[in-house]
């Protein structure tokens, strides 16, 4: 009984530690301003969504929200098509070499990705794709497609390679065997780590800011904004970059855990 | 498997090579052809940055940031394993409340707690409800450069132990409960199980979080630059600054490099851990 009482006590701490900042951040962005500058007054006693408008409409949250999600979903598209035939061939084929590559490949994880930001700018403007959300997305793609050749390959992994072979088998070639028979079944999965690859693009904050001037995403709007912006601005901010995360999060939680390598029962 | 001779199976790897030449290998080259390029002196962007203390008082800031914060999360983050691993009623949904911050930028982590600890945030005005303080108490700015310091500590911790804990709790899986069991027909005590037996299993996934964690740590910045821009200068900030503010790629490669090299270095000693470890392995 004491145990079960403690157990509670514990578990009632840890989840005020992690969810406190998360209910104030929000909080804050709906607290008209007079009542947040009030130091007497904690919890306010009207909520507004005036800063979140403001923020989208008149801070050019909205435009870089949608800067955003286009950078994303650009290097997601590149990072699949490049990651898949990679990720199938490390585990579908037998060759020299391969150990190698799977680790060289992990070892690009390590890779400081943020320091790209500063030479790719210089090439940028040579090749004439400075200040471009294409630009944005290609930087990106380096940090997200050694993400998706490893996972992809251990969801791939996961799946036999026997029936693919009874598809060759009856006449289907490799390509349409592993697309009929194999991509149904790894298509959740895969889907869990588009989301993943999404978030790792979604909060990249240094070489976005970096790249571009006019076409920011959120993080580098926000970053750039934040220095001179009411505070009102930043907990709206605060707010719409988190909530997408969280929310993301929420459906994936199955898979978020089997992308961390673990199958917790 | 299908057994493959030949070049058919490396094809399947130019587009992922070319890439990564281009958008990983290029850049890097290139950060170390910027750095060294200066009009009189090779060292010259080095020599701009470390003759006025700067780039020390960057590295200093950014090493004792990661000294305090990789082994705080280490110690939060295995607590925090052990108890959801006691798989107790509902630990489902706290696993869940505790990889919330998996998904949140640091750019949200720091306006998080720019909302608590700014002039009218929420400490302050449970303090003042509290008669603990007349008037709000400061944590950024000139001269609470101390106090700065450590809501950047504290921001860093809350956000990335989930990140140790997922990987701890991964590598927990992998604990045979009947180690465990025969322990207890041996009247270990809880302590001794953790010690000599837990922590031996664990030591390869406590090794990957160190090696992450301590590579992440090195280029901590948006908590940093958002909450205090130059008060507490760190490497990645300033690269930002001298990328974004000054115009100079010159010195901004150069933290980059630092950046970079201090990576490959601990890279490198994890590598020779790991080698040690698994000659170890063969020997027992």
């Amino acid at each position: 009984m004491i145990k079960k009482a403690l157990t509670l006590l514990i578990a009632i701490l840890i989840a005020f530690w992690f969810l406190t900042p998360i209910v104030l951040i929000v909080l804050s962005s709906l607290t008209p301003s007079a009542e947040y500058y009030d130091p007497h007054r904690i919890l306010p006693r009207s909520l507004t969504l005036n800063h979140l408008r403001s923020l989208f409409v008149t801070l050019g949250g909205w435009r870089a929200t949608l800067n955003s999600i286009q950078v994303a979903g650009i290097s997601i598209g590149i990072s699949f098509l490049f990651g898949l035939p990679a990720a199938y061939a490390l585990t579908r084929f037998v060759f020299r070499g391969k150990n190698s590559i799977r680790l060289a490949i992990l070892l690009t994880r390590s890779f400081p990705v943020l320091i790209i930001g500063i030479p790719l700018l210089t090439l940028y403007m040579r090749i004439g794709i400075s200040d471009t959300l294409l630009g944005v997305a290609l930087a990106h793609t380096s940090m997200v497609l050694p993400f998706v050749v490893l996972i992809s390959s251990s969801i791939i992994g996961g799946i036999s390679v026997e029936y693919e072979e009874a598809g060759m088998i009856f006449g289907l070639s490799r390509f349409a065997s592993f697309m009929r028979i194999t991509m149904p079944l790894v298509l959740p999965g895969l889907a869990a780590s588009a989301i993943f690859a999404f978030i790792m693009s979604w909060n990249e904050v240094f070489v976005a800011a970096i790249l571009t001037v006019g076409n920011r995403t959120l993080p580098a709007h926000i970053l750039n904004a934040a220095m001179t912006a009411p505070d009102y601005f930043k907990f709206a901010a605060g707010t719409i970059m988190a909530v997408p995360a969280m929310i993301f999060i929420f459906f994936t939680r199955k898979y978020l855990m089997s992308l961390w390598g673990i199958s917790l029962k | 498997m299908t057994y493959k001779k030949g070049i058919t199976p490396y094809l399947y790897f130019i587009p992922v090579i070319a890439f990564l030449i281009m958008f990983l290998g290029y850049p890097l080259i290139e950060t170390f052809r910027l750095a060294f390029t200066h009009p009189t002196e090779p060292l010259g962007n080095f020599l701009r940055v470390t003759r006025t203390g700067e780039m020390w008082k960057a590295l200093r800031y950014t090493l004792m940031i990661s000294a305090i914060v990789v082994p705080a999360q280490l110690v939060f983050a295995l607590a925090l394993a052990l108890f959801i691993n006691m798989r107790f009623k509902g630990y489902l949904f706290l696993l869940y409340i505790i990889s919330i911050p998996l998904a949140l930028s640091d750019v949200s982590a720091a306006l998080m707690s720019y909302s608590i600890f700014s002039p009218s945030g929420y400490v302050n005005k449970i303090l003042m409800n509290l008669g603990m303080a007349d008037s709000p108490i400061y944590f950024f700015g000139r001269g609470f450069e101390t106090r700065a310091f450590w809501v950047i500590v504290i921001t860093e911790i809350w956000r990335a132990t989930p990140l140790v804990f997922v990987i701890l709790l991964a590598g927990l899986q992998s604990v045979n409960k009947e180690y465990l069991e025969a322990a207890d027909i041996f009247g270990f005590s809880r302590w001794t199980k953790l010690r000599k037996i837990i922590l031996p299993i664990l030591k390869p996934a406590i090794l990957s979080a160190l090696l992450i964690r301590t590579l992440f740590a090195f280029q901590i910045f948006g908590v940093a630059w958002l909450l205090t821009g130059r008060d507490i200068p760190i490497l990645a900030g300033e690269a930002y600054y001298w990328q974004s503010i000054r115009y100079n790629s010159n010195v901004a490669a150069s933290y980059g490099l630092v950046i970079a090299l201090i990576s490959i270095i601990i890279s490198w000693i994890y590598l020779i851990v790991l080698r040690s470890r698994e000659v170890e392995g063969a020997r027992a």
